[in-house]
């Protein structure tokens, strides 16, 4: 498959490997209980999007510096200085449940 | 009979001591009051955006070059993943690859035998909320039937330290543990209190036969709050480890809990999860640079750090033990320094400062500031045992009435009348008188019998009153007997 770059270069897109995924373990890492059809589903639509990453990453990137955030900055800081802290009240009240002023959720491990 | 040695590996979690929290401007310090320092960047309110604390960061570039690391230029945050609700968001901001230091190193001393431990990488993270575990099974989270969530905590600057595998025991363990201990409070970047969970270590354990290098599966421990702890738990868990081994047994790689009143460590999990933790880097931070200008301007604020500290006081002549008790002070520190600067001979001071000050100040519940104390106190008294006007014990009751405030030591030595008498012709007097009295006794020195030496000496300093050198008095007793 070959396609034009914003330059106008032709770049060749490989035709990469179909991706193998444990949607079973995916699920399960992710605590989401689905049916074998929404396996399915998932699988072929998660494989999608891996072949799309390993398109990317089969780019040849030689020499381009690597970005880790699409703005070009870093250190945006705050002093170290106390402010306002909100009133237990106001979120407690939307919590599910709540038992002297903390926040009642069902056991941890099960 | 195969031998085994240990492998072990620590993690410290150090929270720094803020005003304000990592990532918001909720307070550090809160009262008892469950989430009344929360606000919605550490509750995890939709919308609500981070903004790292630049206080945080200079904590962590301190430790870093405490422990000789290499300061990324670059580093990055990212979202640790997981399923415990101490933490609103679902993640823990924490870094990953590119973390703020790497590469460092750690000099320990097991009784006199050094050993450096690796340090792999300090990164900055923020601390999680309290979980309390209301069931049966008094507090254990496996027996738990809910869970109560205070979210003060939540966010807290907190730094961890990871070693490599370099350590080979629980003494090591110890005072590899100590050391960071002492080095963080130097720094003064957190109150590192182990009993208050500021300071937390937890630990990485494997073992395997002497002479092989392949791993064992490791276990690791958590929950030990003292560094007596961390001893005990790490031996308990060798041994636990080599027996069930010896027994054809095999490790599993799990997460134990140290109980400090049975002194055993029992596996946490109930079941089998391998840990996944899916980092990706935190869309909502920007990458943090620290530039080699930044970190020069941290680096001169780094105060003289324990080891070198240590090192100088064995220079002036105190022993290691004394060299360690002084520079954990700061207070005893300066004394000691600026006596022997005085003149004052160091290991003399190292001892009064070590014995009689530290003693006098833990028995009245106060420091050094509180008492009138000065180090030319300790060069003034210094000089007058040197001299021989005051004898070693005298000197420690001075001091004592140094600390009370009752003056100087010359004062005081005098107003008490406890200047020994050095003065040769004094002391010549008195021992002929007592051997005139004790022929018997200068009888049986001039023959080889040495045995009534002591009592001699006893005798010249009782008619002396107590008052007399006694080197002087040994050295004319010598001389007269010709012994």
């Amino acid at each position: 498959m070959l396609q034009g770059d914003r330059q106008g270069h032709a770049v060749r897109y490989h035709r990469v490997m179909p991706v193998e995924i444990d949607i079973v373990k995916v699920a399960q890492l992710a605590r989401i209980a689905l049916s074998d059809d929404e396996l399915d589903m998932y699988s072929s639509q998660l494989a999608d999007i891996l072949e799309h990453a390993e398109r990317v990453q089969a780019l040849p990137t030689e020499g381009v510096e690597p970005t880790s955030h699409p703005l070009p900055m870093v250190n945006a800081f705050r002093p170290d200085e106390v402010g306002e802290c909100l009133e237990p009240e106001s979120f407690l009240s939307e919590a599910p449940d709540t038992h002297d002023g903390r926040f009642r959720v069902p056991r941890i491990l099960g | 009979m195969t031998d085994w040695e240990a492998v072990i590996g620590i993690e410290t979690h150090v929270e720094l001591s803020t005003n304000s929290k990592m990532f918001c401007s909720c307070p550090t310090e809160f009262g008892d009051e469950p989430n009344t320092a929360v606000c919605p960047v550490c509750l995890a309110l939709p919308g609500a955006l981070p903004v790292p604390n630049e206080k945080a960061i200079e904590g962590i570039v301190k430790i870093g070059l405490a422990l000789d690391c290499e300061i990324n230029e670059r580093s990055l945050f990212y979202r640790k993943n997981y399923f415990y609700p101490d933490l609103p968001k679902n993640y823990q901001i924490s870094q990953y690859t590119y973390p703020v230091c790497e590469h460092g190193s750690l000099d320990v001393d097991v009784d006199g035998e050094p050993t450096v431990v690796g340090i792999t990488r300090v990164h900055m993270e923020e601390d999680t909320g309290k979980s309390s575990h209301i069931g049966d099974g008094g507090g254990r989270i496996q027996d738990a039937d809910h869970t109560l969530l205070d979210f003060n905590r939540a966010g807290v600057p907190l730094v961890e330290i990871v070693t490599e595998p370099d350590i080979t025991s629980p003494e090591q363990a110890r005072a590899y543990a100590a050391e960071l201990q002492r080095i963080v409070l130097a720094l003064g970047v957190s109150d590192a209190r182990l009993e208050a969970g500021s300071m937390r270590f937890d630990a990485n354990i494997s073992v395997r036969p002497v002479g092989t290098t392949e791993l064992g599966t490791r276990t690791e421990t958590k929950n030990v709050n003292s560094l007596r702890s961390l001893q005990r738990a790490l031996a308990f868990e060798i041994d636990r480890q080599i027996r069930v081994l010896e027994e054809g047994g095999r490790i599993v790689q799990e997460t134990r809990h140290w109980n400090e009143d049975t002194g055993v460590t029992t596996s946490m999990r109930t079941k089998e999860e391998s840990e996944d933790y899916r980092y990706f880097q935190d869309p909502d931070l920007l990458p943090l640079e620290v530039t080699k200008e930044w970190q020069d301007e941290i680096r001169a604020t780094i105060p003289e750090l324990p080891a070198k500290r240590r090192r100088g006081f064995l220079d002036a002549g105190v022993d290691v033990e004394t060299a360690g008790v002084l520079a954990d002070d700061d207070d005893l520190s300066r004394l000691f320094r600026d006596a022997v600067a005085g003149g004052a001979t160091g290991r003399t001071v190292g001892i009064w400062l070590t014995g009689e000050v530290i003693a006098y100040l833990r028995r009245q519940e106060i420091t050094i500031a509180d008492t009138s104390l000065t180090s030319g106190h300790l060069v003034e008294l210094g000089s007058m045992v040197d001299g021989g006007d005051l004898s070693s014990s005298a000197a420690k009751e001075v001091l004592l009435a140094v600390l009370e405030g009752e003056g100087t030591p010359g004062e005081i030595a005098d107003a008490r009348d406890l200047l020994q008498v050095s003065d040769t012709g004094a002391i010549e007097e008195a021992v002929d008188a007592v051997l005139a009295a004790n022929a018997d006794a200068v009888d049986k020195i001039k023959s080889g019998d040495m045995k009534p030496f002591g009592f001699l000496v006893g005798q010249v300093m009782r008619h002396m009153g107590g008052k007399a050198d006694p080197k002087v008095v040994r050295s004319v007793l010598e001389q007269r007997t010709g012994s």
